[in-house]
């Protein structure tokens, strides 16, 4: 790893910590109030706040977790330092698409 | 030193990379250091036992090896405090190339040392006067708190994240950059920092803490590598150094 990385990865944590305890607040309210999937999806559907919140959400973790598997493929994996990095940019994209994907699926009108 | 009447079994590492663990018997004594127990195998039993030591006060920081497991300095290692029923497991260091039997080969050690600049880089000449450096600044205090690495190689040894990045500079040779980086006499600290925030620099540490374990000097290099993972950010983001 190097100095641009590691700033990317604690810029990419700082942003995910306050939008984790949103997250479990959303969770426990939604649960404490007995919300059915067609409630929330009534609350979710055409937001644009919850549209930015969880796509926010989904590029710092596909960000960060890449940045953390490529780590992890360079120093665990007989990869070399190019297909590690290859392979994480191409885990990155796949977890960014899938997320960005189910927060459609919930904010699309 | 007398002795106790009783045996140590010790088992050395005799060969190169390759090579094996040939065990010998050792008159145990009051108060005998690792390094007495090595000694007495070369003059006693085996001459050709290949080892480092120098000072035997644990200045120099030649004689570590592993023992037991762990990365130890042998000079200051009493048997009694590592011994596990009366047996000791004698290697060369870890994570460096074996010369023979116990001596590591530590040119790797301060190359890297090289790489990470740990070379004092004055910012005056003989002709200037003597720079006064305050004892009770925020950089000399951190300087202090690291600066009696003896360079024994315990700390590279117990490294998990040299183990798994041979390219990773190492605590030793991070926590030297550090106390570079607050002499304010030094001249070369954007060299240094640039040095020490590239591929295989300071991010690489995991914060594993094996380095303030094992260190004889009860240094703590992971904070030293913490200070330079802050510094260079604050560097990288000022456009100060590069990627």
């Amino acid at each position: 790893m190097n100095v641009r990385l590691y700033v990317w990865q604690r810029l990419t944590a700082a942003i995910m910590v306050p939008m984790i305890m949103v997250h479990l607040a959303v969770i426990f309210y939604a649960s404490r109030h007995g919300l059915t999937a067609a409630d929330i999806l009534s609350r979710t559907r055409g937001s644009a706040a919850w549209a930015l919140f969880y796509g926010t959400f989904v590029l710092a973790a596909s960000s960060h977790a890449s940045i953390g598997i490529r780590s992890i493929l360079t120093e665990w994996s007989l990869l070399e330092d190019r297909a590690a990095g290859v392979s994480a940019i191409g885990f990155g994209l796949l977890l960014g698409a899938l997320g960005l994907g189910a927060v459609a699926a919930v904010v699309w009108p | 030193m007398s002795s106790t009447g009783s045996e140590l079994t010790v088992s050395l590492w005799r060969g190169r990379e390759r090579g094996r663990y040939e065990t010998y018997k050792v008159p145990m004594r009051e108060n005998q250091t690792v390094l007495d127990v090595v000694s007495w195998v070369q003059r006693n039993l085996d001459p050709t036992l290949s080892y480092r030591f120098a000072c035997r006060v644990g200045m120099c920081g030649s004689c570590a090896m592993t023992v037991n497991g762990g990365p130890r300095w042998t000079c200051r290692t009493i048997v009694s405090k590592v011994a596990k029923g009366g047996r000791l497991e004698i290697g060369p260091l870890e994570n460096l190339p074996v010369i023979k039997d116990l001596a590591a080969d530590m040119r790797v050690f301060f190359e890297k040392w090289q790489q990470a600049k740990g070379v004092f880089a004055p910012s005056r000449t003989r002709h200037d006067a003597i720079e006064r450096v305050k004892s009770q600044s925020d950089a000399r205090i951190a300087a202090d708190l690291a600066i009696e690495c003896i360079n024994c190689g315990i700390c590279y040894a117990a490294c998990d994240s040299v183990r798994w990045n041979p390219g990773y500079l190492g605590p030793a040779q991070l926590n030297r950059a550090w106390t570079l980086v607050n002499d304010v006499r030094d001249g070369k600290n954007p060299e240094r920092l640039q040095a020490v925030a590239a591929k295989g620099g300071c991010h690489s540490c995991h914060s594993l803490h094996s380095c303030q374990e094992y260190c004889p000097m009860s240094l703590n290099p992971t904070a030293a590598i913490a200070g330079l993972k802050r510094r260079t950010m604050r560097a990288f983001i000022k456009g100060e150094i590069k990627a």
